[in-house]
């Protein structure tokens, strides 16, 4: 019992397949804005060669800043961000339920954030408390948008918050995406996990261009080896996550339902490639009139919809 | 040659760290990473913070204001790291030789170098062959 959800959490769907996999996805993201730009683009290995290359390097503690905060921030999300990818994993690939619902994944996806605003402001580094601050911003925009468009298919699969309930609403009534409500939600969404991995054009927490990395600045060798495979975990079980909410998941009957599961996931993966690559960085306030004003209230009308039925 | 040596030649993050050029190396250095060029095909990515850097592309003379700031923006580098001196200013001054404003002539006075690619300015491919002949001497 106990080696089994080891081995989930270890292997398969935990650390081994769903690191790989976010290397493998993030060398698609590079190549793919490269491609954009007409550059040639990284090697197949690199991020590989990165993550590697990193755990190498030297550890550099800032003098007269709280250690013990700035060294566990990125194990707490390295660790929240596991525990995640293993709940959605295993009832993506398995239809298996290991304790934990949506409530659960709402609070480990805050923690990944909280962990990164403790981590930045331990080190009085003016950029990467400007990124603190600019995190937690964008946490407070995006969060409550988040949470309504996760409600849509809580109410249509009649007040279940667990995954695996949803997964089996929908086998029996159809994707969720089919219904009005399901569509807007879904678009919605997408912006919403845009603005949580803090990609183009909510990057404004790591800003390279402008407040260098801001967050991250601080952090080198392993440290910032966690965060950046936290990262790359994330293009994992975030479009996974809306895949199994909105889309049915997949189901493993024949190699067409396969291959359907498998391009679902692409699907939402190249548009969150897309739409990073079509559009530049947006300010700190842009953002939050853009979540308040326009995702919010969207998504709300898609939950009143979804309580009338539509 | 051992395999960590192996990886770091593959992924390498240069800082740029500008110590009173005359701007015209800083904007080769840039010309690196436009499609023309495009070094990310090797693995080679310029990054902002220097915590994060495998090797420090300096710049410039050296002036008197500019020596300590390096010197502790070498410090601030997590090892193992890699010193370049980009153009001929780092060696011999270039335009500026005469300069009364020159701490450390050459660079290497002042913090230990790798390897240094004259000209002025460079050319990429001479700044990428340079790159590329630095990661040669790693065993
Ligand atoms: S080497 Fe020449 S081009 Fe480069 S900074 Fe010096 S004077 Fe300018």
């Amino acid at each position: 019992m106990i080696f089994k959800y080891l081995f989930y959490l270890l292997i398969f769907p935990g650390f081994l397949f769903v690191s790989v996999f976010g290397m493998i996805v993030g060398w698609v993201d590079r190549k793919v804005s490269a491609r954009v730009q007409f550059r040639v683009g990284p090697p197949f290995f690199q991020n590989f060669y990165d993550i590697f290359k990193l755990w190498g390097k030297e550890v550099i503690l800032v003098k007269n800043s709280p250690y013990f905060i700035f060294v566990i921030a990125p194990i707490i999300a390295f660790a929240s961000v596991l525990i995640t990818s293993t709940l959605v994993g295993t009832a993506f690939f398995f239809n298996l339920g290991i304790g934990g619902d949506l409530i659960f994944i709402i609070y480990l996806m805050i923690i990944y954030s909280v962990a990164l605003i403790l981590g930045a402001s331990s080190t009085g580094n003016i950029y990467s408390s400007i990124g603190a601050g600019r995190e937690m911003k964008l946490l407070l925009s995006d969060e409550l948008a988040f949470i309504l468009v996760i409600l849509v298919p809580i109410i249509h699969a009649g007040y279940k918050i667990d995954l695996i309930q949803i997964l089996d609403y929908q086998q029996v009534n159809g994707m969720i995406i089919g219904s009005a409500s399901g569509i807007i939600a879904f678009i919605v969404g997408i912006i919403c996990l845009q603005a949580k991995m803090a990609m183009v054009p909510f990057d404004i927490p790591e800003a390279e261009t402008e407040i260098i990395e801001g967050t991250l600045i601080e952090y080198s060798g392993p440290l910032l080896a966690f965060w950046k495979l936290s990262h790359f975990m994330m293009y994992v079980f975030m479009p996974l996550l809306l895949v199994i909410l909105f889309w049915g998941g997949i189901s493993f009957a024949s190699i067409g339902s396969i291959i359907a599961g498998v391009l679902k996931y692409l699907l939402i993966v190249v548009i969150m490639i897309l739409i990073k690559n079509t559009n530049p960085r947006v300010r700190i306030d842009t953002a939050i009139i853009f979540f308040w004003k326009y995702a919010s209230p969207l998504a709300l009308i898609a939950v009143i919809l979804a309580i009338l039925g539509a | 040659m051992s395999l960590y040596n192996k990886i770091i030649k593959k992924s390498i993050w240069v800082f740029h760290a500008s110590a009173s050029p005359c701007n015209n190396c800083d904007i080769e250095i840039l010309d690196l990473i436009t499609p023309g060029y495009d070094i990310e095909r090797f693995g080679i990515k310029l990054v902002g913070s220097v915590r994060h850097a495998d090797v420090l592309l300096v710049t410039g003379i050296v002036s008197h204001k500019v020596a300590p700031r390096i010197k502790q923006l070498y410090e601030q580098a997590p090892k193992p790291v890699f010193v370049v001196g980009i153009g001929t200013c780092t060696i011999g001054g270039a335009t500026f030789k005469q300069s009364y404003n020159r701490a450390g002539a050459p660079l290497d006075k002042i913090i230990p170098v790798n390897a240094f690619i004259p000209g002025c300015p460079p050319k990429p491919e001479a700044m990428i062959d340079g790159i590329v002949k630095l990661l040669g001497t790693l065993k």
